[in-house]
């Protein structure tokens, strides 16, 4: 049986390179675009592409406008923002955006995809360790330390942006060993104790409930991170993702978000 | 490497007379376009006006050097481990043998991101290994040119071993024996007969596990992380690229094709059509 497969074998790895050339092989997390919407003709659904670190309140309030709603479905696309507004852009179907950061929102409005957006939370960088603090970092300037691994998100998304932007305010060259494609694998890096600290938004250490410590610094004012919402010019539930917005928007929608540690407008 | 030109052709060259049928030709069509298509998609959509400039950058030039360097690192340690462990499977009758070519083949199935996951539980700062390997000799694999070797020798193995053993157990064991019975140890039978005779399949093996290697990402991200010069390979750099700049994503995937391809294209007709 093996001396046949190792025949056919020969096949196999040359299309897994390829799968992995293309990007939406082994780790390519989110960059499907899952939902099929308006299908069966059923306009009861609302395709909604939002930031990763707004899977746990974005969920909640999922939920909420489907008891509010009876009969319409809410689909999530979680991921890098970044990755997001590209799958917008490449004709993904979808009703709500919600994206980490103005930059990211921009791509898909200056596509002509969406009309005006509206900031409806902003998130702060905290310093994420381990629960133990191996390394016993207090603040910013720790980090730096020629012993303490550090791991922050790649510039080109938005948690990493912000954390240039707040380490550039506090004039520190910090040289991490990993730069992560999103904030959640940044995290994880520290619940493994693979790294000593991380610059994550606070929200990510409440979500991570106590699994990692958070460390407030001063400079993470100057990087805030504002959060942009829009409706699809486009979008296939119409109305319907109209007023997923407005609850996002509305105090019980602000309620959530500021219980999971955003700042609301 | 030159014994290749002294192999007798097969003796299943001959073809069988008759106009291929098309149950057969129609579907080999399609699957061949299904394989080609999309890279030649790739080809379609490339920035070629800017493309020689995008290549110079220093950043395309690190980290094709990094993932030909960990790529070939990372055969050059399956030889080492996978051919003995190829051999054993095929010569030695052990109680488990079955089980244990099944575990072997388990990177194949597994998504690389979970076989990432399981390196870094095991290898890991705080893994069970990791943490007597950081103790006892202070070192991490976690974060380094090493790590990412580690990962893709994880994943790429499977294929050298396969193919190691297959080539193994077609081959005419008469030949073994007869050393043998002119009193040749059993590691000089290895050495002197066995290995000349399945070196085609080692060869096939070595290059479908270091294409594999070459291709990872999902094990590297996880175990390794992203970091140019030392971890990010081709591929992260591809998928990094495709989050804000999907042109230069199309340039380092092309490049990583041409490279595979001339390579692959360059030992396939010699090494890996061979039994």
């Amino acid at each position: 049986m093996f001396a046949r497969l190792s025949r056919r074998a020969a096949a196999v790895p040359v299309a897994l390179a390829l799968a992995g050339l293309s990007g939406c092989g082994p780790g390519g997390p989110g960059t499907a675009p899952a939902p099929a919407a308006g299908s069966g003709g059923s306009a009861k659904e609302v395709t909604v592409f939002a930031a990763a670190s707004l899977t746990g309140t974005f969920t909640a309030l999922g939920r909420d406008f489907e008891a509010a709603h009876p009969g319409t479905e809410v689909r999530f696309n979680f991921g890098s923002s970044a990755t997001l507004a590209q799958q917008i852009v490449q004709g993904a179907p979808v009703d709500v955006f919600a994206a980490a950061s103005p930059a990211t929102m921009k791509a898909v409005t200056d596509a002509g995809l969406a009309g005006a957006s509206t900031t409806f939370a902003r998130n702060k960088l905290q310093i994420a360790v381990p629960a133990a603090n191996p390394a016993g970092v207090d603040e910013l300037k720790d980090l730096a330390g020629p012993e303490v691994k550090v791991a922050l998100c790649a510039e080109q998304v938005p948690c990493g942006a912000a954390a240039a932007k707040a380490l550039a305010a506090a004039g520190l060259a910090v040289r991490p060993v990993t730069l992560e494609q999103d904030v959640k694998a940044t995290l994880t890096k520290v619940e493994l104790g693979e790294v000593d600290a991380a610059l994550v938004y606070r929200t990510d250490v409440i979500a991570a409930a106590g699994k990692v410590r958070g460390i407030t610094f001063p400079e993470a004012d100057q990087a805030i991170n504002d959060y942009p919402i829009a409706t699809l010019a486009k979008a296939p539930a119409g109305a319907a993702a109209k007023r997923f917005v407005d609850l996002v928007l509305s105090p019980q929608g602000k309620d959530i978000l500021a219980k999971a540690g955003f700042e609301t407008p | 490497m030159s014994s290749s030109s002294e192999r007798p052709a097969p003796a299943t060259r001959r073809e069988v007379s008759g106009r291929p049928p098309w149950v057969l030709v129609v579907p080999a069509l399609l699957g061949l376009a299904f394989l080609v298509l999309p890279p030649a998609g790739l080809l379609v959509r490339a920035p070629w006006p800017t493309l020689p400039g995008r290549l110079a950058e220093p950043h395309v030039l690190e980290a094709l050097r990094l993932s030909l360097v960990t790529a070939t690192a990372a055969t050059a340690g399956c030889l080492l481990l996978g051919v003995p462990l190829a051999w054993l499977l095929a010569r030695v009758s052990f109680p488990g043998r079955r089980l244990v070519r099944a575990l072997v083949t388990v990177p194949l199935v597994l998504p690389p991101v979970v076989g990432g996951v399981a390196l870094l539980l095991v290898l890991g700062r705080r893994g069970l290994a990791g943490q007597w390997l950081e103790a006892s000799f202070g070192i991490t694999l976690p974060f380094t040119t090493a790590g990412v070797v580690v990962a893709e020798a994880f994943v790429a193995m499977p294929f050298l071993v396969i193919s190691v053993e297959g080539a193994l157990r077609a081959a005419d064991q008469r030949y073994e024996e007869a050393a043998a019975t002119l009193g040749a140890s059993r590691w000089t039978v290895f050495r002197r007969v066995t290995l000349p005779m399945v070196m085609p399949g080692v060869v096939a093996g070595a290059v479908l596990c270091w294409a594999r290697a070459l291709g990872e990402f999902g094990a590297t991200i996880t175990f390794a992380g992203n970091f140019p010069g030392t971890t990010r390979t081709m591929p992260l750099a591809v998928y990094l690229a495709l989050e804000t700049e999907p042109e230069a994503a199309i340039v380092l995937s092309l490049v990583l094709l041409a490279v595979s391809v001339v390579i692959l294209a360059g030992l396939r007709d010699r090494w890996v059509s061979a039994p």
